[in-house]
């Protein structure tokens, strides 16, 4: 099916900590082919990238290239053998020109050992003109260029080291339609030239236009590799998403009833051009999960409620009465807490103690004269430890030596201490154990059951089919589609995320 | 994340790790102990080498000579809990006896004069806060530029002249209650002051929480601007009243003093175990720190080695209180 094997991608596997990332994987890339690799988030994607670009060294199993066994020993050993990364966030030097970010560390010289800018602008023009790219001057600097012109100097500088496999991790995530034709007519005068292509999307009908071969992976594990002429969109979604889950855990589904006033209302919130006219009701005890694809948009839904960001346009009307959300000390006042997405970035201090993280946002409430009640502190500390079962040797230990689970029961207990009328929880199970995880679900469904109203991010769409009553799926930005759980499984969520590209890009 | 040494679950050896690890960290906590015995050592050392220096007279020399910087470091520390820096605190001290003095040659009472001055010491370096948090300026550089205005603007209403002060806010500096220097005792009440506020109330911990983590402090509702707005005005405030202390000794306001103080302040700071990444440090280490930087000072003179081998020792031992530190934190 391939007649010259690039790359061969034998039995790799890969683990960190608590998690087995990349499991015996295993499929092949051949000359001058485009080979879209697939899965949904926590698939292995990134991993799998990072390995063949020589930044991770697989745990077992080989890389051949041209058929011989290769190990990389770090990225620029993985460049001089032809493999070349073209990362999402793009790692050009932004002040710099165009030709000085092609040749960066190998700049041309002339005789007199002065670095040879004639030279350097001919073979960058070259270069890009090989690409069908025009409107790049080589002595532009990069921070005036367009995301799109960005990556056509990756792609060029990618060449220029006589790059035979490109990879490129999500190229079309932030470019218009129009942009994407241009990087899709440069991936053809590649192929043309050899150069093979892995291409690493979510985007069905983009993969379906460019890829030669689509391959799937799912929780780690190679799944299947299709010719794409053979296969559909559906079959590859399916592929995608067929994962067993646990169904031990079960929360019946909360209907809203109709005569139901919502806790909170949210009516055409638009923020930078991540939001764009969102609209949603959360009631009392409800589970409602915002999904989607990462960079969909949903955390920062939840962060103009929250008011970490101010809305540009909107209402936002909390408990029948319409708010700002000008700050998280306005939003937590009246009664809103947020879990955020990476706890240690944005939740944890994490050289303070298990206490000091517990109490921090209901200090106000034991503080006399600005004082802090010290022994009821210590109560309240103490008590949510036990109810949540945070594993710690103690209060006073410091957060930081606590395990990814218990670190995030200790954000919850963080805002139960409050009790909160409204709930948000992003990715709550990230980067947590099984067990821990299991756990975390009983605590939000018994909020939930209190009458607190959860909206529950997550990319995990089986803790979304477990947990929510309601669905609302994100795409680019807007909310694409809302679904009861019911309705829902994992196909028609994947495909609400997922369909619909040329909508928003077209604008 | 190839490498970073993260500790792989072993069930069996987590409980006797757990043990190890909370007794290695209590040692760590105590970082305060360790400033404590380097300076008893220093102080047995220096006290062997000269009959003089546990004299009580000299005690008190020692203690009034690091009297001011004591003072300022508390202010200082707290900035730097918040991951902020202060270059500013000798120009503003010069700045603040300058406006004593004139409020005190108006013929205010004593206790005009103070309470004046400190709210004036207050606003100006409110000033740094804004510029730190609204205008969004790197505290150093608004800071440094502070201490140029400050200097600049005493020097401006002096003419650089001294100006000689007749009222009894020169207790501040030259009085004493007992045999006790009043800049000792001041140094004691806000050193104990600080503390208490670091360690009991709301603000104190907000001003840690904002060092450990700005973004996760914000997110949990505190207001992260008002908090460190607050301690560039508590800073503000010690400056106004070391500057009273300051030209209250000279009963003479020079334009001038306190050059060159923000590096001794910073290098207290330091040395008593607070670490410029924030979140981390304590007022009774601080204080320990000034201790140190004083004996050594005083330990010179007494033994008689020259003024200049001073500064080079202050130094030493800045860089080597921090290498220590930044050692043992490694290993941990």
């Amino acid at each position: 099916m391939i007649e010259y094997v690039l790359l061969k991608i034998d039995g790799i596997s890969k683990s960190f900590p608590g998690v087995k990332a990349l499991d015996h994987v295993a499929f092949e890339v051949g000359k001058g082919e485009v080979h879209a690799v697939v899965g949904e988030n926590g698939a292995g994607k990134s991993t799998l990238m990072n390995i063949l670009s020589g930044v991770y060294a697989p745990d077992t199993g080989i890389l051949c290239l041209d058929e011989k066994e290769i190990h990389f020993k770090d990225p620029r050993h993985a460049q001089e053998n032809g493999i070349a990364m073209i990362h999402q966030e793009l790692s050009l030097a932004n002040h710099l020109s165009v030709m000085e970010n092609i040749f960066l560390g190998r700049l041309k010289r002339n005789k007199l050992g002065l670095v040879d800018y004639k030279q350097m602008y001919k073979m960058c023009r070259n270069e890009l003109e090989c690409l069908g790219v025009n409107d790049i001057e080589p002595d532009m600097l990069i921070k005036d260029l367009s995301v799109s012109q960005m990556q056509m100097v990756e792609i060029a500088k990618a060449l220029s080291l006589n790059a035979r496999l490109i990879i490129m991790d999500e190229p079309t995530s932030s470019i218009t339609k129009k942009e994407t034709e241009m990087l899709f007519a440069a991936i053809r005068s590649l192929k043309q030239r050899g150069v093979s292509i892995l291409y690493i999307s979510h985007r069905m009908e983009e993969i379906f236009e460019i890829a030669d071969n689509i391959t799937v992976l799912r929780d780690g594990t190679y799944i299947k590799t299709l010719k794409s002429i053979d296969t559909t969109p559906k079959e590859i979604v399916s592929l995608m998403v067929g994962r067993e889950f646990n169904r031990a855990f079960n929360r019946e589904v909360r209907k809203v009833r109709e005569d139901e006033k919502p806790v909170l209302e949210v009516k055409g919130l638009s923020y930078g051009k991540k939001v764009k006219d969102v609209s949603f009701k959360l009631y009392p005890g409800e589970i409602l999960a915002l999904t989607g694809l990462v960079g969909a948009g949903r955390s920062e839904v939840v962060q103009t409620l929250f008011g970490v960001t101010r809305k540009d346009k909107g209402q936002i009307i909390f408990n029948g009465k319409e708010i700002e959300a000008r700050t998280p000390t306005e939003t937590i006042g009246l009664g809103m807490g947020l879990v955020p997405e990476g706890r240690k970035t944005q939740g944890l201090f994490l050289k303070m103690k298990v206490r000091d993280n517990i109490t921090i946002t209901n200090l106000p409430q034991i503080c006399s004269m600005q004082f802090i009640r010290k022994t009821e502190e210590i109560k309240k500390a103490e008590d949510y430890v036990a109810r949540l079962r945070i594993k710690t040797p103690g209060i006073e230990q410091q957060v930081q030596y606590l395990s990814g689970g218990n670190q995030q029961k200790t954000i919850i207990a963080r805002w139960l201490l409050n009790s909160p009328k409204v709930l948000f929880l992003d990715e709550p199970t990230h980067g947590v154990d099984v067990g821990a995880k299991s756990e975390i679900y009983e605590i939000i469904n018994s909020l939930a059951n209190e009458g607190v109203g959860i909206v529950l991010i997550s990319s995990e769409l089986p803790e979304v089919l477990t947990l929510a009553d309601r669905i609302l799926v994100m795409q680019n930005g807007r909310i694409a589609g809302e679904l009861s759980r019911e309705n829902a499984n994992q196909e028609i969520i994947m495909e609400y995320a997922t369909n619909q590209m040329n909508k928003g890009m077209e604008q | 994340m190839t490498s970073n040494g993260l500790p792989k679950p072993a069930k069996d050896a987590a409980a006797k790790d757990a043990g190890v690890r909370n007794a290695l960290l209590k040692m760590v906590k105590q970082k305060e102990f360790s400033v404590f015995v380097a300076l008893v050592l220093l102080c047995t050392v220096v006290s062997l080498l000269s009959p003089y220096f546990l004299g009580v007279q000299n005690i008190f020399n020692v203690l009034r000579q690091f009297s001011v910087i004591g003072i300022l470091a508390v202010g200082q520390a707290l900035i730097i809990i918040t991951s902020g820096i202060d270059l500013s605190v000798g120009s503003v001290l010069g700045l603040m006896g300058v406006v004593a003095a004139l409020l005190a040659g108006l013929g205010l009472p004593p206790a005009a004069v103070f309470v004046l001055t400190i709210l004036l010491g207050a606003m100006v370096a409110s000033i740094n806060g804004l510029l730190v948090t609204k205008a969004r300026i790197n505290p150093f550089i608004v800071t440094l530029g502070m201490m140029s205005i400050a200097r600049g603007a005493s020097l401006l209403i002096t003419g650089g002249m001294p100006i000689s002060i007749e009222n009894d806010i020169t207790f501040l500096g030259s009085g004493y209650i007992g045999v006790v220097p009043v800049p000792v005792i001041i140094m004691f009440i806000v050193a104990i002051a600080g503390h208490v506020f670091s360690t009991k109330t709301l603000a104190g911990r907000n001003i840690y929480a904002v060092g450990n983590n700005e973004r996760a402090a914000k997110l949990s509702g505190i207001r992260v601007d008002k908090v460190k707005v607050m301690v560039f005005m508590i800073m503000g405030a010690l400056c106004a009243l070391s500057g009273m202390i300051v030209s209250g000794t000279l009963k003479t306001a020079e334009p001038s003093a306190g050059a060159g103080y923000e590096m001794d302040v910073i290098a207290a700071v330091v040395i008593g175990g607070t670490s410029l990444a924030g979140g981390e440090g304590s007022i009774v280490g601080v204080i320990l720190g000034a201790a140190i930087m004083g004996v050594l000072r005083n330990s010179f003179v007494l033994l008689g080695v020259s003024a200049y081998w001073q500064i080079v020792a202050i130094g030493v031992v800045t860089i080597g209180a921090v290498a220590l530190d930044s050692l043992k934190n490694k290993r941990d």
